[in-house]
């Protein structure tokens, strides 16, 4: 008998090793798009890497260590310096091309785009 | 944690860069060991006492010590010691082979420098310090022997990279291996005839000296120094890098590397940090 599987969001993208593809795909559109890139000026590309990792595997519908308190005072320090909804969607934008990128299939955007979009509010402290 | 002794299965170091996983590292929360497995806090170092062999300058600024260690110290090239005097600590990377038998350092005077100071103005070959470490995860891992390399710093940011590239040339290394010295000008520049004689007798190796001023550049090349790089090399997509020397310029010469191609993963750096004012 043919055995039912129902695979994760996570395990459809390819796991840990497509967060890994993405992430720097995914960094170097951010440091490039003149949007956004004034927020990462100044920090340690290894922690930023680590942190998009996180991010990815999050949105990627990963095991996350993120909590919604984690967000908000992560982004304590750039909403200080203006963040706001446009460069939330301009850090989907990216995230949206590098899946292009990588071949990944406009319904798995989307669902990636979904989750993202979960966390906006947190990001933004309201 | 640290590996001492015994393998340690991959998935535990799934993601870490090939000089950690060389040093033993792992993520102890996803570690099953398959065998026994001798474990070590992440920062064990072991202190010893070092003679200092021979003081030499390298240029107007710069000293080349040599120090012969009590106890043959396991350290690879690129990686660097802490030298403890008189209550005073100060890292220098290491720019000779295990091979060599001996620590070689490269220090820079810095205005009222005490431990500078002290190499530049006092010290005496036969004299002693006591050194920790060795430390740091900016060296060469062979393996991928047909890799281009790129090996970039400025002013004493040459020392861990004169190690590295003799390291990689010893490890056979056989892709293209471009050495960037940096200085403000050209008495900032050193060990410039013996990298040249090192790129004459390896055809894998060129070596660039840039200077920033152009006035007595002779026949280096002059610019900031990522210019200088990136006009020669404009596309690093599969290069391995190695950048060393001042914080700010350590930052700013990772990510135009970075931008330019290079994966994440493949840039190993070593940010010089200034002495905590004490």
């Amino acid at each position: 008998m043919e055995q039912q599987t129902t695979q994760t969001l996570y395990e459809q993208l390819g796991g840990q090793p497509a967060v890994n593809a993405a992430v720097d795909i995914f960094y170097r559109k951010v440091l490039v798009d003149n949007r956004i890139n004034r927020f990462f000026e100044g920090v340690d590309m290894d922690q930023q890497i680590a942190k998009q990792k996180a991010f990815l595997t999050m949105v990627f519908g990963g095991p996350a260590n993120y909590s919604g308190k984690d967000m908000r005072t992560g982004h304590a320090r750039l909403i200080s310096m203006g963040l706001n909804d446009s460069h939330v969607d301009a850090v989907i934008e990216n995230l949206g091309a590098t899946l292009t990128e990588l071949g990944v299939a406009p319904p798995l955007i989307a669902k990636v785009a979904a989750l993202a979009e979960s966390v906006r509010n947190d990001v933004l402290n309201r | 944690m640290r590996s001492a002794a015994g393998t340690v299965p991959p998935r535990a170091q799934a993601g870490m860069k090939d000089s950690w996983k060389t040093r033993g590292y792992f993520f102890s929360c996803v570690c099953v060991p398959e065998e026994n497995l001798e474990i070590d806090s992440a920062d064990a170092d072991i202190r010893m006492e070092a003679l200092i062999s021979s003081l030499e300058f390298l240029s107007g600024d710069v000293i080349r010590a040599c120090l012969t260690t009590r106890e043959p110290m396991d350290f690879r090239a690129g990686q660097y010691v802490t030298l403890i005097r008189n209550g005073v600590a100060r890292s220098y990377s290491i720019a000779s082979l295990p091979q060599a038998g001996e620590l070689e350092l490269h220090i820079r005077k810095i205005p009222g420098g005490q431990m500078s100071g002290w190499f530049h103005d006092a010290a005496q070959v036969g004299d002693t310090v006591s050194v920790v470490g060795p430390s740091g995860e900016c060296f060469y891992v062979s393996g991928r022997e047909d890799q281009p390399l790129i090996l970039a710093g400025t002013g004493t940011g040459l020392a861990p990279l004169y190690g590295i590239v003799r390291d990689a040339l010893q490890c056979r290394h056989r892709g293209p291996i471009h050495v960037f010295h940096g200085a403000l000008n050209r008495r900032g520049l050193y060990l410039v005839n013996e990298l040249r004689e090192l790129a004459r007798r390896h055809p894998q190796l060129q070596y660039t000296p840039a200077v920033l001023g152009g006035d007595e550049a002779g026949d280096a090349a002059v610019g900031p120094i990522d210019s200088v790089i990136l006009s020669r090399i404009p596309n690093l997509s599969g290069w391995r890098g190695f950048v060393c020397g001042d914080p700010g310029l350590v930052q700013m010469l990772k990510k135009k590397l970075f931008l330019a191609g290079m994966a994440s993963s493949d840039i190993y750096a070593d940010a010089f940090l200034p002495a905590a004012p004490s």
